[in-house]
Parts: structure tokens; sequence; C-alpha cells
């Protein structure tokens, strides 16, 4: 009897983790058992420890007691982990949101005219190479405001391949389709609304994934300049205390909150997909 | 003297090439069109019958002439003519049903939303395609049931002038026969005008009064208007018994095997303005030529035969 394919790779995924898991456990333990300590090692005593990259074990221990207790808050340096990523979320979303508003309709503007095109391109294409970082000086001198800056980073991120994705969707619909709206008389919104707009939307969408991605590693970096709240201030004043379980922690759950994030809008992608 | 409903003035097109001289995909196309007629249009591919349609639809330009419908000029798309295209005509993120209301309420903005869905229905019944049918998107239907609610739509918004691109063309020959009947029957109970393209001679002959016989491109021009008086309503197996069914059919097979290709940028013997050549059968003994050698060696005013001393 065979397993169907994804029971199959369920199992294997199962056997990786615990292989890496077990691995990384038993690694951190022989150095310790084995070796005899340094002069240095006996003198940094505990510190040393705390520095050593810490064990799954306690990392999951770690976890557990974060995450079951997740939005307390203890004054500006000491935060649940679930206010910290609510701050970065907000971020994103804010940013990201922006970027969309501005993206979608420009993009719409540069898809259906050529000359509108050729006209913005110049522009599109050295601005979309900038790293969002370097804007971060220029912001925080023009709005003064570390918090609206960080947003204007996700902003800047953000916009470019929703942009690029949404011109592309809404050059590439098929003719066919516009001669049916041409054919039943419909206007520019309707024509826009009832055959463009859907007819783009996966590309539009496949875009939006891509923006929400980037968004999502700059938000990071973002956090670690303004500093203040956000999960990437927390992993960077974490580092600070030289708390590298809490690090790890904050690694991982960077990662499956970035994996939500785009499984949210693959689903949305899969909503508005079509077979042709 | 009333006018047609449909007159095409000298229509033509030319499209500017790089290199070299203009092409001019067609010329001097003149018809005239009576409302309630069903007119078939039969040509080699490239001659420049869906450019002729698409100027018809008003989605495309004529290099010279004039489309007049209703004694109007025809200057862009309209509801008033209904488009059928041998592919994408439906969008497939809409399910059959969807695709027809939407354009039932371009039609009629004002009507509420459930006059608009009995109307709907109606025509898609016409076409057999209910029974749950009707809620699944193109690609779940086969390719004769999109056609269905392709000409569901098209006469759903009653149009003055149904334009037919190759409906058929992608469908296998059982599906072909079965739906060009239903389209005979849905036709049949309107005063509905009809222009389609097609490379089906059969096909053609069930459905039309009159089939327009163009000649090759370059420079092509509907060289023949072969009247169809095969009586209604026609059936596939009943038409073939038609005692003038095989002279048609033989009639436009010769066209398109050999004559098409002699033709191709002859001018009308009639003159640049005047309407194609009628043919009808049986016969009616108007001095045609019958076989391409005559045509080519009889010289008008030559004597049939020539003594030499
Ligand atoms: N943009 C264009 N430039 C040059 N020639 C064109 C262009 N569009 C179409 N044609 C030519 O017009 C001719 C007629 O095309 P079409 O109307 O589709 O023919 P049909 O439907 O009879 O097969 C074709 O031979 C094609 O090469
Ligand atoms: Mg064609």
């Amino acid at each position: 009897m065979t397993l169907p394919l994804r029971v199959r790779a369920l199992i294997l995924s199962g056997i990786f983790l615990a292989l890496t898991l077990g691995l990384w456990e038993l690694s951190h333990k022989a150095p310790a058992a084995a070796g005899e300590m340094t002069e240095y090692e006996m003198l940094m005593g505990a510190a040393s420890e705390e520095a050593a990259v810490p064990p799954p074990s306690k990392i999951i221990a770690h976890a557990w007691a974060e995450l079951s207790n997740p939005f307390y808050d203890a004054g500006p340096n000491d935060k649940g982990i679930g206010i910290q990523i609510g701050y970065s979320l907000q971020r994103v979303l804010i940013g990201y949101l922006a970027a969309a508003a501005v993206a979608i309709p420009v993009g719409f503007l540069i898809g259906m005219s050529p000359l509108m095109y050729r006209a913005l391109d110049p522009f599109i294409q050295v601005l979309k190479p900038i790293s969002p970082l370097a804007w971060m000086p220029l912001a925080l001198f023009v709005i003064q405001d570390s918090e609206a800056s960080a947003i204007f980073v996700i902003f800047i991120c953000s916009i470019w391949p929703m942009l690029i994705n949404t011109a592309f969707g809404v050059a590439g619909v098929r003719k066919d389709w516009i001669n049916v709206a041409r054919t039943h008389e419909l206007g520019h919104l309707r024509t826009a609304v009832i055959v463009i707009l859907p007819a783009a939307a996966p590309t539009i969408l496949t875009g939006m994934r891509i923006s929400i991605g980037i968004a999502w590693l700059v938000i990071v970096a973002a956090e670690m300049l303004v500093g203040g709240t956000g999960i990437g201030y927390y992993v960077w004043n974490e580092w600070n205390n030289l708390d590298l379980t809490s690090v790890i922690f904050s690694i991982l759950l960077i990662g499956v909150v970035g994996m939500l994030l785009d499984m949210a809008l693959a689903r949305v992608q899969r909503l508005v997909s079509y077979a042709d | 003297m009333t006018r047609p409903f449909l007159e095409v003035q000298g229509l033509g097109k030319t499209y500017p090439s790089p290199q070299g001289p203009p092409l001019t995909v067609f010329r001097d196309v003149n018809l005239h069109i009576q409302k309630g007629e069903f007119v078939c249009i039969i040509g080699h591919s490239g001659c420049g019958k869906s450019t002729i349609l698409n100027v018809l639809a008003g989605l495309d330009t004529a290099t010279t002439g004039a489309v007049i419908m209703d004694g109007q000029e025809v200057a862009g798309p309209s509801l008033d003519r209904g488009v059928v295209f041998q592919n994408y005509s439906l969008l497939p993120w809409l399910s059959a049903l969807k695709n027809v209301t939407f354009a039932v309420k371009a039609r009629w903005p004002r009507w509420s939303r459930d006059k608009v869905a009995e109307h709907s229905y109606k025509y898609l019944e016409m076409v057999g395609l209910t029974g749950g049918a009707e809620h699944r998107k193109p690609h779940q239907l086969s390719g004769g049931m999109r056609q269905r609610v392709s000409i569901a739509r098209a006469f759903a918004i009653q149009p003055k002038l149904l334009l037919l691109d190759e409906p058929f063309g992608a469908l296998d020959a059982l599906t072909r026969g079965v739906i060009q009947e239903e389209l005979l029957r849905v036709w049949s109970g309107t005063n509905q005008t009809v222009f389609m393209i097609t490379h089906d001679v059969d096909e053609a002959i069930l459905l039309a009064d009159r089939i327009l016989l163009m000649t090759n491109g370059p420079e092509a021009r509907v060289a023949e208007a072969v009247s169809i008086d095969i009586p209604r309503p026609r059936q596939r197996t009943s038409i073939i018994h038609d005692p003038n069914y095989y002279a048609i059919r033989n009639h436009l097979v010769e066209f398109l095997a050999t004559r098409s290709k002699e033709l191709a940028g002859t001018a009308n013997p009639d003159g640049d303005d005047a309407t194609p050549q009628v043919v009808q059968f049986p016969t009616q003994g108007f001095p045609r030529p019958v076989t391409p050698a005559a045509a080519t060696k009889a010289p008008i005013g030559a004597p049939t035969s020539s003594a030499k001393g």
C-alpha cells in the first residue's frame, strides 16, 4: 500500500525536522561534557553559557512561555511578542495598503495607455532597484517621524511589484475580451470593472504576493533602524541583551508570520484565478 | 426605392507595409442585405472575411467605403450589432448565466434583476443550456456548449444585426451539425438579420438565404452572391434531396477550388460600384461562363468560331 504523496511528504518533513532538532540538541550538549573549561570560560561563567547558541529544547520552552502570554506590556523594553508582531503588522499593512491604493490605479493607467507606459517607464526603471532602506534617511529628514518613516519605507518597497504586475496584467488582457466589452457598449469604468480587473486579477495578485513578501522582509530591517517597537526592534534588542533564545524564537516567528501573510494572499489569488 | 437594411459601399482595407507597396487585402466590396436575411460569406483564409465582419461590427475601420445600417453609418461598436467569435466570446471568470446577464443588463440597464434573469434564462433554454449547466464556467463546458452560450447571449440582446465569425469552426463535425440546426431553430422564430463567416460549404447551404463568395487575397472582392432558394424549414437530412442541392454545392466547391484563385485580383466586370453577380439555381440562363476555360478563352464579342480561309 502506498500513501498519498501529500502524506508521504508530511512524514518526510517530520523526519527532517526531528533529525535537525536532534542533531542540534546533541551538538549542544556534547562540547560542554567533553572539553575542559578554559580559564576564560571559567571566568565568564554564566555569561558565556548564555551567549552560546541555545538548544532547541530551550527555545521551545521559551516559545511556550512567550506564546502563552503574548500581549503583556511591562514598559518600553518588555512587551509580549504578540504586541511586537502587532506593531510590525500594523506598519506593514498601512504601508502596503497605501502602496496598493497607488500602484493598482497607476498600473491600470500604464497598462491601458502605451503613451503613459513609455512616459513613466524611465522613472520606474530608476526607482525600482533602489534598496528601500536607502530611502530611510531622506524619509526621516522629510517626515521627521520614525514611525511614519518606517511605513513610508514599506510603501516604497511594496509599490513596484504591484505597479509592474498590474500594468503587465492590464496590458495583456485578451483583445477579444475587450471587444466583448466594446460590442456591449460598456463605458470605460464598466469595462475596467467587468472585464479588465477580473482578467488581470491573477497577475495583480501575483504582484501583491511578491509585495507583501518584500514588505515583511523590509519591516524587520526598518524597525532595527528606527527602534522603539516591532519585531525587528525586538530581535535587535534581544541581541543586545545577548538573549539568543529570544533571537532564535523571534526569527522563527518572523518566518511563520511571513508564511501566513503569503498563504492569505494565495487564497485570495485562488479565488480570482480562472481557467481560460 | 427603399434602401436595403444594410448597405456596404466600396469597402476596402489597405495596410501600409514598411518595405514595398501597401497591401490591399480587399477592395470594392458592395453589398446589400435585407432585414431578416441570413447571409453567409465563404472565402479562403486570409482574404479578409474577419476584417469585413469587424468593420460591420464597428470594431475595425475600413480604408475606403462605408457601412450604412438602417440609414445610419456604422462608426463604432454598438449593441445593435451582436458579435460571436470563433473563440473567446465568453468571459472565462463568469458563469454561463452571468455571461448572458451582463449583456442583458448592458442592453436594458433599467430592467430589474428578476427581469434580467428571466430573459437570460429564456435564451439559455432555447439553446438547451439549463438544469445546472448555466452555473458552470466556460472551461467546465464543452466547446459546443460554450458556443451555445455565445449564441444565446447574442440573440438575447436582440441586435439588429448578428455577426458570426466562424462560430462553429472549432467544433467537431457531429456537434457542429447539432448546433447548426439549433441556430436555425432559434433564428427562425425571429426576424434576425445574420451575417456569418464559415468555411463549411454544407453549413452555408443549410443556413443561408444567400452565400457570398470571395476571391483569394490580396485585392480580394466578393465575386458572386449565390441565392439559396431551398425551402425552409431546412434540415441537414432533407436538404440533400432538394433537386438543386448538388448543383449549388458543386458550384461552391468549384468556386473555392479553382475560380477563387483565377478571379483573384480581377475587377468586377459590372464595374467597381456594382454589387456582386447574382447566381441562382436552377440557373436562369444568364450569360455566365460555366467552365473556367470558357471564361478565359472567349473574349467579349469574339465569334465563337472562325473560318480561316
Ligand atoms: N496589421 C496588419 N498588417 C498587415 N496585414 C494584416 C494586418 N492584419 C491583418 N492583415 C492581413 O489581412 C488579411 C485578412 O485577414 P482576415 O480578415 O483575418 O482574413 P480571414 O478572416 O478571411 O481569414 C490577412 O491576409 C492578414 O495577413
Ligand atoms: Mg477569419
